[in-house]
């Protein structure tokens, strides 16, 4: 990682970085303590990285860094200096257009009180990247790094299958893993 | 109040909501209700919208965080903030004292030599508790100033245990109520003794409920806000704003006119928000003593130590009597609940207990003795099921228990002690009442969707030729819904309080365009579906498209009378609300359609938003035309008509009567019955006490179903949750009353992993006394799944004579009981 440092900004206090996040260039200083979490909630205002536990169990702030998931809360906005990051509103943030993925947990139930959602969208994204068929079992094991209190999972595997259908049956866009917007028509990652 | 007169209640009671129900003129095919729908509250939490409490921007926000108890019991001696204050970003730091000073005690249904303030007052109660509120610019340093706050504590003894909480030198919790013993109370129905006495078997257990929790993904939260005319606002993902809005005003010492709650989506509740009070209490006292928007949310560590609700901890006692056929004569339950260190809801879970204590079966003998201690824990209160779902497990162990020793099935000695489709509505034993059921058909439609002697076969086979144990698990159980208020303080001969009212209410616009809004009147979203509930019989009463209808959730200062979710009650309620408003809005708009084409009324009706006559339905309006003329073309409509096309309802619960004065009744309280039977087939590995499902039915009867798809999502997220109490979820506190559950990786939250696949089924037996029939489901599977598991395991380790007495039964258990019996063995054979 490079570190840029500015004029009388103490290095071991804040950073200034610059980091791609849903298809956009970002920058912005930001303070060493500041998580990767609290960065995308407070200043870029993307809220659908949800804080369920802040110690990496949960799962619910979930993201993609450069196509892998990972958890926000784990890590610091300084270490994403230079890296590609997804929210789900790289999918779709337009609530009358879905993506598929987002359609699927629609039809199948894959949701209640939405707050695991959007890091359930993106691991289902990340997953179904390579274009393999899964069984349910595969698919519950690669779900079960995220915690849902409201399902009982079952709905959320049936969501994941549905999702493959509809990517294998005529992807809108590619989903290939990194590529920052997705399938979504919505290049802006604040809105 | 005589028997007698208590009778003619309970039948005027009856009739009344019989009518009330009853639909108007034969069957009708229903177009939305019965159909899986889509949600409607989907597409925002899908885009990451949901606006939940944390996602709330607000100018000039400024933020708590909490310096918690690090002892379970003690003094607050002085508390130091110099450095905290000295913290560029901290604005201030707010104690127990400022509390005392300024507010009265919170809300509390229990005693009020029990009271409660938000930050702890002279004592510390718990591990956990609130002592001192830093506010400061952001979170960060909000907790910076935590850390640098100096407080010190004289410990007193630990009071952790609660049979040694009733000890006569045990330590006080609190000295003026002068007892650890919070509450204690005997309910005898029936003739108890001489059923025991003529019984050819009684079954005994000594059983322990763990302490778990709703544990929602989202912590509990609150924005306190002063706003204008010195109206502090307060967001917050409580739930049931219309109940506590008035107490958190007496609190903070305000009229109850100058505080409005908005409420806040919730990430799940699962109870732990239901009635949560200490978190907007909290947030609107910090805001009227800074004078600016303070947010406090929970992190997990505050949740984990220091919510509202930790959840039933109980210790019964608890027998059964049976004749020698296996016809149950009668229950016996003597039970300590381990409240922790406050009463905020009083006893009320137990009256949850009460309204299905005799289960699915038909016995009339049943006393509950109930002791509710007070130990140096988290308070406890609402968990889905709110207390009855732990009486579930307890009748459903000592029918077990039965079963094994009158050598019958489990299925077997269930249907012969079933109440009959021709028995209802029943009452129970208490007084309450089983609406309607058909508990065969439930048990045939589970049995139907498992081959149980392929498993029994199986688990033969399997023991013998390749030295695994299969354990097969069966059970039926109650799910009550639709609580009225009596439940809370029945308990009492002189109940401070003695509420008797729980309604819902909603209101219904058609707009001048014709386009539907619902304004839902006592909470926000909060994980189940209250606005596709709404949309769909939205849909079903005008044939809008259900898309189509905007749902919206008015603010405490706003709101039509409303209780909010919780037992189970509302989609029964606001179905009530909604339909009551709907025919209020035909009426006028046939009133308005028949004036303009001078058509009788009656020969008018309302299909698929238009409103035409009978027989020629060329001849008609569209609902936009009708709105149009409702709201801009006054001298259209008939004589004495006022403008506009806007409807309210509230509908009040549908079937409660008073407890007799005696409490000999305690009245009908929660009558609307669903049912459930679950079977499950598990494989125990008695070296690792890992356990692997191998089968799972759950077939659930909530009467009339709205929308199946949202239905079976309770089913399979409360089994879920029903897995993590039996197996994994405890909230546990060592001998010195310290917190071990601190963490997700200490309280095992159920991954997909541990879930087993579901088969779903479903029964409707309508219930006649709520409009389309409708029963509550949204307890769903966790009525029924520590049941299940229990049996599950110990007919798997059967030969080692496993027994579940105590939830959660972790593998350690399981091992030890293996080990111990295979010493015995071992001695047995030298």
């Amino acid at each position: 990682m490079t570190i840029q440092t500015q004029g009388g900004v103490d290095p071991t206090l804040q950073r200034t970085i610059t980091a791609r996040v849903n298809g956009r260039d970002v920058s912005g200083v930001v303070d060493t303590r500041t998580t990767l979490a609290d960065w995308l909630r407070d200043e870029l205002d993307l809220v659908s990285v949800h804080l369920g536990c802040e110690h990496g169990v949960c799962g619910c702030c979930t993201i993609l860094l450069d196509g892998q998931s990972v958890r926000a809360c784990l890590m610091l906005a300084a270490q994403v200096n230079g890296r590609d990051v997804e929210t789900v509103e790289s999918l779709s943030s337009d609530q009358t257009k879905l993506h598929p993925i987002q359609e699927a947990f629609q039809e199948e139930h894959g949701l209640q009180c939405g707050f695991c959602t959007p890091a359930m969208v993106l691991r289902t994204k990340e997953i179904l990247a390579d274009g393999r068929e899964r069984t349910d079992e595969e698919v519950r094991q690669d779900i079960s790094g995220i915690l849902c209190r409201c399902t009982g999972y079952q709905n959320i595997i049936n969501s994941v299958q549905c999702a493959a259908r509809k990517l294998r049956a005529g992807s809108p866009a590619p989903i290939a893993a990194g590529t920052g917007t997705g399938g979504s028509s919505d290049q802006n990652p604040g809105a | 109040m005589t028997s007698d007169t208590t009778n003619d209640a309970f039948n005027d009671a009856l009739a009344r909501a019989a009518e009330a129900a009853a639909p108007s003129g034969g069957q009708v095919k229903r177009k939305y209700i019965g159909r899986s729908m889509k949600r409607v509250e989907d597409p925002r939490l899908l885009t990451g919208r949901g606006g939940f409490i944390a996602d709330q921007k607000i100018a000039g926000l400024t933020h708590a965080a909490i310096f918690r108890s690090p002892v379970a019991h003690g003094r607050i001696v002085s508390i130091d903030a110099t450095a905290a204050l000295a913290i560029p970003g901290v604005i201030a730091v707010v104690t127990g004292e400022d509390c005392r000073a300024k507010m009265n005690p919170c809300m509390n249904f229990g005693p009020s030599t029990i009271p409660q303030y938000p930050l702890a007052v002279d004592k510390v109660r718990y591990v956990g508790e609130a002592v001192v509120a830093v506010i400061a610019d952001t979170r960060y340093l909000a907790e910076d100033g935590v850390d640098a706050l100096d407080v010190e504590f004289e410990e007193l003894p630990p009071v952790v245990n609660p049979f040694k909480a009733l000890e006569a030198d045990a330590a006080l919790l609190h000295e003026g109520h002068g007892s650890n013993l919070a509450y204690e109370r005997s309910f005898t129905f029936g003739e108890v003794d001489e059923a025991f006495e003529r019984a050819d078997l009684v079954v005994s257990d000594t059983l322990h409920w763990g302490r778990s929790a709703g544990m929602p993904l989202e912590t509990t939260g609150a924005i306190g806000k002063p706003g204008l005319n010195g109206v502090l606002e307060i967001y917050c993902n409580s739930m049931n704003f219309s109940y506590f809005v008035w107490l958190i005003a007496t609190a903070l010492k305000l009229p109850s006119n100058r505080v409005t709650i908005n409420p806040v989506p919730a990430g799940g509740s699962f109870g732990s928000k239901f009635t949560a009070h200490k978190v907007p209490t909290l947030a609107g006292f910090l805001a009227l003593q800074v004078n600016r928007p303070v947010s406090y949310v929970e992190d997990r560590l505050d949740h984990l130590m220091n919510s509202d609700h930790h959840a039933s901890d109980r210790y019964y006692e608890a027998k059964l009597a049976l004749t020698c056929d296996g016809t149950i004569v009668g229950m016996d339950v003597d039970v300590v609940d381990d409240y922790g260190a406050y009463l905020q809801f009083g006893v009320g879970t137990h009256g949850n207990a009460l309204s299905q204590g005799v289960g699915p079966y038909n016995f009339n003998n049943l006393r509950y003795h109930l002791r509710a201690v007070l130990t140096n824990k988290c308070q406890q209160g609402a968990y889905r099921g709110f207390g009855s779902e732990v009486h579930n497990w307890v009748l459903e162990r000592l029918v077990d228990q039965a079963a094994e020793k009158l050598g019958m099935a489990p299925e077997v000695i269930r249907r012969k002690n079933f109440i009959q489709p021709e028995q209802f509505p029943h009452k129970i034993p208490g007084g309450n009442l089983y609406d309607s059921g058909d508990y065969e058909a439930v048990l045939d439609k589970a049995l139907s969707m498992i081959d149980l002697e392929h498993w029994r076969k199986e688990k033969k086979r399997l023991r013998e030729e390749e030295n695994r144990y299969i354990g097969i698990g069966l059970v039926t159980t109650q799910e009550r819904s639709v609580f009225s208020s009596t439940e809370f303080w029945y308990w009492f001969d002189e109940p401070a309080f003695p509420i008797t009212s729980s309604p819902e209410s909603a209101t219904i616009t058609i707009d001048p365009s014709g386009e539907f809004q619902v304004l839902l009147h006592s909470q926000a979203m909060w994980g189940n579906s209250p606005e596709t509930v709404a949309a769909m019989v939205v849909a079903e009463e005008f044939g809008v498209e259900p898309d189509k209808v905007n749902i919206r959730y008015a603010d405490s200062a706003h709101a039509l009378p409303g209780t909010g979710p919780g037992g189970s009650r509302f989609t029964v309620m606001v179905t009530g609300a909604i339909r009551g408003a709907a025919k209020k809005l035909q009426k006028k708009i046939i009133e308005i359609a028949a004036h303009t084409l001078e058509v009788p009324p009656e020969d008018m009706e309302i299909t698929d938003a238009r409103v035409q006559v009978k027989g020629a339905p060329e001849v008609g309006l569209s609902l936009g035309e009708v709105a149009a003329t409702a709201y801009f073309f006054a001298l259209n409509l008939p004589p004495g008509m006022t403008s506009g096309l806007e409807e309210q309802h509230t509908y009040d619960h549908p079937l409660t009567t008073l407890p007799s004065p005696d409490r000999s009744d305690l009245g009908i309280f929660y009558p609307i019955m669903g049912h459930n039977c679950h079977i499950a087939v598990m494989e125990v590995d008695p070296d690792t006490g890992m356990t692997t499902w191998l089968d799972y039915v759950a077939v659930h009867d909530a009467g009339t179903i709205v929308n199946p798809i949202t239905l079976g999502g309770h089913v399979t997220g409360g089994t879920a949750q029903g897995v993590g109490t039996a197996l994994l979820e405890e909230l546990a506190y060592d001998e010195d009353g310290q917190f071990k559950s601190s963490t997700f990786l200490d309280y095992l939250i159920p991954t997909a992993n541990e879930i087993p696949a579901m088969k779903l089924g479903h029964v409707e037996t309508p219930s006649p006394y709520t409009e389309y029939g409708i029963k509550g489901g949204g307890e769903g599977g966790r009525m029924a799944t520590p049941g299940v598991i229990s049996a599950a395991i110990d007919d798997a380790l059967r030969e080692f004579g496993m027994h579940v007495q105590n939830l959660p039964v972790k593998p350690s258990d399981i091992v030890a009981t293996v080990l111990a019996a295979r010493e015995q063995q071992k001695e047995q054979r030298s």
